[in-house]
């Protein structure tokens, strides 16, 4: 897929414009807000959206949690890649 | 579970403010009621703001503003502005027509998350045809063009009905083109102005299977391109729709005049009583009012839906629905092929009528 292209270790993902990670109490923890969507975001997700910053490369982002973590690199690299493709497929990622 | 139901209450996450029923437009399809509420009966800016700092301290994330045409109120901006300040994501409905650029710098700057604007085909003849509304078409497409350059997320909506069911993929094409990063495919739902037309708006079966069939099309073909979200024509469907998610479990709508309803055609069953946000704070509406315990749960229900497999998924379907096509709101939703008065469904589907549109006026 053309997905699989566009993110590579020197991509600075930046969440999309309308898409807000907020913590909200009453609903239990964070949610990912988008248009017209709500997404449930799991600690691990929320880690890796916190850091779409635009600024940092994905491998920056994975170097950071990795040692954040004490977790091997690799796996670190296969959630974050993951995760983006699926938020860059619901268009919620600017990549 | 309690008796009423609430004791498993859920918090909702979106909250549909119906700002006006105010509109330039007058599509034939128009989800308000038929009975509409005049500008005086209209909620005030201060009083729309407390609603949003209740909503949000009662769990709602997201905020529709919608109508009517919520460009119609003048002071929108400050509605939008509360709304943030209160911590909701803000989502503008809005048919472009009578929201200035100006207006919409404007709510950039106040924070708006989010715009739809609703299309009503491809075709500019057509598109203006539909709404009752010359030179609408052009004033979406500008107003479109100004989201899109002011960078904020745009979906277009397009609700399919007999006059543009062919041009599904066009509509897309057209989306695309304005820079959507999503489009709605809504097939009509036949309540309030719709149901009034329903026998002029309705596709057939085989308009509606070749729609399906394009939609899938497009969808693996713009697959991270565009977010294509379709709305199922239920009268063709086998089982019903999980209608707003179940009835006061995830949604709120609140009215231009203050009541607080489970879904916008809730005012279409009688003897519901409602609680208005001038009387009572939203928590308390939503936990206590009658007209949100009604149906929540599954006490409620009858058989065929009570013994169900499936009734904690679609939640019997929809009760104005029911009311609207049985005459008794806690039926099994008709359009269910386990429904006792499913013929009733495939008769009216099969109804063809080429009467001019009732335009929705108020």
């Amino acid at each position: 897929m053309a997905e699989n292209d566009i993110i590579s270790s020197e991509t600075r993902p930046l969440l999309g414009r309308g898409v807000r990670l907020v913590h909200n109490e009453a609903q239990g923890g964070w949610v990912l807000l988008a248009p017209e969507r709500v997404f449930k975001t799991d600690p691990i997700a929320v880690e890796i959206v916190k850091r779409c910053t635009g600024e940092a490369t994905i491998a920056a982002i994975v170097d950071d949690l990795a040692s954040t973590y004490s977790a091997p690199r690799e796996r670190i690299l296969a959630d974050v890649t993951a995760l983006l493709r699926t938020l860059a497929d619901k268009k919620l990622l600017e990549i | 579970m309690t008796q009423n139901g609430a004791g498993n209450l859920h918090k909702p996450l979106g909250l549909l403010a119906e700002l006006t029923h105010r509109c330039p437009l007058g599509c034939p399809y128009c989800s308000n009621p038929l009975a509409l509420e005049p500008r005086a009966h209209e909620l005030d800016t201060a009083t729309w703001a407390r609603v949003f700092r209740e909503a949000a301290s009662l769990g709602v994330l997201q905020v529709h503003l919608s109508g009517g045409e919520p460009g119609a109120r003048r002071d929108l901006v400050e509605i939008t502005t509360a709304a943030r300040d209160a911590g909701l994501y803000t989502n503008l409905i809005t048919s472009a027509v009578g929201i200035t650029n100006k207006t919409l710098a404007a709510l950039a700057d106040a924070g708006l998350d989010h715009v739809q604007i609703s299309i009503q085909d491809s075709e500019e003849k057509s598109a203006d045809h539909i709404a009752g509304y010359e030179g609408a078409y052009a004033k979406k497409r500008s107003l479109a063009a100004e989201v899109v350059r002011l960078k904020m997320p745009l979906t277009v909506n397009a609700v399919i009905h007999r006059a543009n069911i062919e041009r599904i993929s066009e509509l897309v094409d057209l989306a695309l083109a304005l820079g959507a990063s999503r489009v709605e495919i809504a097939h009509a739902q036949y309540y309030g102005w719709a149901l009034k037309n329903r026998a002029t708006l309705m596709p057939t079966r085989e308009q509606v299977q070749q729609a399906a069939n394009v939609v899938e099309d497009l969808r693996r073909r713009l697959h991270g391109k565009i977010v294509i979200d379709a709305v199922i024509p239920d009268y063709y469907a086998r089982f019903p729709k999980p209608c707003v998610g179940g009835w006061g479990h995830r949604s709120l709508n609140v009215a231009p005049d203050g009541l607080v309803l489970p879904c916008h055609a809730a005012q279409s069953i009688p003897g519901l009583e409602f609680w208005s946000v001038r009387e009572h704070s939203l928590t308390d509406i939503w936990e206590n009012s009658p007209a949100f315990n009604a149906f929540r749960g599954t006490a409620w229900m009858q058989e065929p839906c009570a013994s169900c497999p499936r009734r904690d998924e679609d939640f019997g379907g929809c009760r104005c629905q029911a009311y609207a096509l049985t005459g008794d709101a806690a039926a099994t939703d008709p359009v269910c092929h386990l429904s006792p008065n499913h013929a009733r469904v495939e008769t009216l589907a099969a109804e063809r009528d080429t009467a001019p549109y009732d335009y929705r006026r108020m």
